[in-house]
């Protein structure tokens, strides 16, 4: 035991460099992930029926693919057609791509609980329908949304690992070279089985505050 | 020519293919028995087995697919030289059934009590009223959100060729070093090929679930 | 205790969340005795009817089927419960099987009967209660009625020594409650040993021999259907009555 934490000790700056990778993908690409999440949910569902096929095309498309495919199409495929990326920016272009798709259909489940009467309600005080959207229903629906958006937010922290493959230097990535320099594979992904496991709970428990000072049941 | 790469390497993506399917098959199997398992005891028996469940399933939760993979496939190399699948199937798997045994847990709970009351009143004991009347309806309300469980593990067996697993994945990447080259088209034909497996996948479940649809039991 | 005694239980008690809902209750009934429990909501009387075949655990007391007490520490609780039939307010027929199979589920689990055993005595049972029509409708294609008399059925097919009604006709539409008290009716008229909580005066004036008045946990007055009915000994029993008499004029006024 004493041995493992030395040699878990001896590496951990190596592992919370990574960590920070890890950190920074994920948070850049849930940002453009929510934001694009949004833009796809209202076209499927107050679109006209060009931009609500193209919303519906998009997320079946990305939720019908493994995550590793589309990095790999990102990273590897794009340069053909002279689109080149840096493994780190690829590896949040992809993930970013991937979680829109999820989050839009979280997003779309909020829009579609939140009462109609609410439109009418804000139509009634004078607000656009654009408005009414934007400032009645959009905020209500996110509250709806918040328990899978909180979910799908810490799944896309366990799937940032997967950036390792386009050899981002990350938590996996780092775990990859050490466990390939000292052969201590077994060792070395328990510790990072840990650092991941500490990561996990943390998001967890803030967001669980989040939702119980946000969230909205319908 | 880009067409014609894809045509030449058919063969191996569908052999790639009939592993990702194989692999699948396997996990989901293994979630499911040891998933129900684990439902079952966190529904149903002492605190001291239901802590150790919570615990097992936590644990499978936290921590990426690829580090578990690596974890099983070189944790038991150090007493048993495991093979990748078998290493995938079960790094996976048991994943696979700490999300299946919420689904399992959840649909247990939604059984109605006077449904294991009624058993007992016939003199059942209550293991049989589980098994023969309260099991049989938490399986078949879980076929819904079991569908989605699938489709999400079809999808993360390409993660398995990261240890080597030769399914799709890494039948891309050869036939992209065998050819020199065409990613784009090689990655996105793959791509093609999981997107038609999800799309059967979820025909079949979705079929199957209302061909075995009770009155009183959909939702 | 009479050779003639079916199911006894002396001196129940039962608490929940420190509230007494059983407090010292003893009764027996006799082969081919018909027993009425009475009394208003929160009386105890389906905790009461529950606790009779152990679905409902005691606090104190003791329950005995026959010569076998299903209290005792050995008792084979699951053996015991086979040998009483228990009747639910709210049915509880098994969602996931049809109706022949809600029958013969536990003459073959329970009865280890094979399965032409086990079909020829659930189609009786089914045929008993005028439902043979029903035999491959799944429960939720039921109407409450027809439900609850497939139940009764189930509960029969047993064979049981004793049947328990808890409210059997609560959950009713008011059409559906004359079906299943006229299966029930057949079975007084058959001799079978019953215990029956429930609402419906009329119906346990006329076929019960003994009520049982209950309030608060505790049975207030026991006594022949006619006496309790007509000249109750205690207050409460006679408020009791008076006040659902009052109801059904009140009904009866009404169009």
């Amino acid at each position: 035991m004493s041995q493992w934490l030395a040699f878990a000790g001896s590496h951990l700056p190596t592992l919370l460099a990574g960590t920070g990778y890890t950190l920074t993908i994920w948070a850049v690409a849930m940002i453009a992930g929510f934001v694009a999440g949004w833009v796809l949910a209202v076209a499927r569902v107050y679109g006209g029926s060009i931009s609500r096929r193209l919303a519906v095309g998009y997320i079946e498309l990305i939720r019908g693919t493994p995550l590793l495919v589309q990095m790999f199409i990102v990273y590897l495929g794009l340069p053909q057609i002279g689109i080149v990326f840096a493994p780190l920016t690829a590896a949040i272009v992809a993930i970013g791509i991937n979680t829109a798709a999820y989050q839009a259909e979280y997003f779309r489940a909020g829009i579609r609980a939140v009462r109609p009467g609410q439109i009418a309600a804000a139509r009634a005080l004078g607000l656009s329908r654009g408005q009414a959207i934007r400032h009645v229903v959009l905020p209500q629906g996110f509250r709806i949304a918040l328990p899978q958006w909180a979910n799908e937010v810490v799944i896309e922290l366990k799937y940032t690992s997967v950036a390792y493959a386009i050899s981002v230097p990350e938590l996996m990535g780092r775990a990859k070279e050490i466990g390939a320099a000292s052969f201590r594979y077994f060792a070395i992904f328990c510790v990072v089985a840990v650092i991941y496991l500490v990561l996990v709970t943390v998001v967890t428990l803030v967001l669980d505050q989040v939702e119980r000072r946000y969230g909205l049941r319908h | 020519m880009i067409y014609a790469v894809i045509w030449d390497n058919l063969p191996y993506l569908a052999e790639g293919a009939a592993i990702t399917v194989a692999l699948a098959l396997t996990l989901l199997v293994i979630g499911l028995v040891v998933g129900t398992g684990l439902g079952l005891i966190q529904a149903y028996a002492g605190w001291p087995l239901r802590l150790a469940a919570t615990l097992i399933e936590r644990f499978f939760r936290a921590i990426p697919a690829i580090v578990l993979l690596f974890l099983f496939y070189y944790g038991i190399s150090v007493f048993y030289n495991i093979s990748a699948f078998p290493a995938a199937a079960l790094a996976l798997g048991l994943r696979s059934a700490a999300y299946q045994s919420q689904i399992i847990r959840g649909a247990i709970a939604a059984v109605p009590a006077g449904q294991l009351a009624a058993a007992r009143a016939i003199g059942m004991t209550r293991a049989a009223g589980i098994r023969h009347v309260v099991l049989p309806q938490a399986l078949r309300q879980a076929i819904g959100p079991w569908t989605n469980e699938a489709l999400s593990e079809l999808k993360d067996t390409s993660l398995a060729y990261t240890i080597g697993v030769v399914e799709l994945m890494r039948q891309a990447d050869y036939i992209v070093s065998a050819t020199y080259g065409h990613q784009l088209a090689v990655y996105s034909a793959a791509a093609v090929v999981y997107l038609a497996l999800s799309l059967a996948a979820n025909w079949a479940l979705t079929r199957a679930d209302r061909r075995l649809a009770v009155p009183g039991l959909s939702h | 205790m009479t050779d003639a005694t079916r199911l006894r239980a002396e001196h129940l008690t039962k608490s929940f969340a420190g509230r007494r809902v059983l407090d010292d209750v003893s009764l027996s009934v006799a082969k081919g005795e018909v027993k009425g429990i009475i009394g208003p909501s929160g009386a105890g009387k389906s905790t009461l009817i529950r606790c009779l075949n152990g679905l409902e655990p005691l606090d104190t007391g003791r329950v005995w089927l026959g010569a076998d007490e299903l209290t005792a520490r050995k008792a084979d609780i699951d053996a015991l419960r086979a040998r009483i039939g228990f009747v639910f307010q709210d049915f509880n027929l098994f969602t996931h099987l049809r109706v022949a199979d809600n029958l013969m589920l536990g003459l073959r689990r329970v009865r280890k009967m094979d399965a032409v055993e086990a079909e020829r005595c659930a189609r009786a049972e089914l045929d008993r209660v005028g439902l043979a029509d029903k035999w491959q409708a799944w429960p939720a294609e039921l109407s409450g009625g027809q439900a609850q008399r497939v139940s009764i059925a189930r509960a029969l097919a047993m064979a049981p020594e004793v049947m328990l009604f808890d409210e059997p006709t609560s959950a009713l539409d008011p059409q559906s409650v004359g079906s299943v008290l006229r299966v029930m009716r057949e079975l007084v008229a058959g001799g079978m040993t019953m215990i029956i909580v429930s609402h419906e005066m009329a119906f346990i004036e006329a076929v019960a021999d003994d009520v049982v008045f209950m309030a608060d946990g505790a049975i207030v007055e026991e006594g022949p259907a006619g006496q309790l009915f007509n000249t109750p000994h205690a207050a409460a029993t006679r408020a009791f009555i008076d006040g659902i008499a009052a109801a059904h004029r009140g009904e009866a006024t009404t169009p």
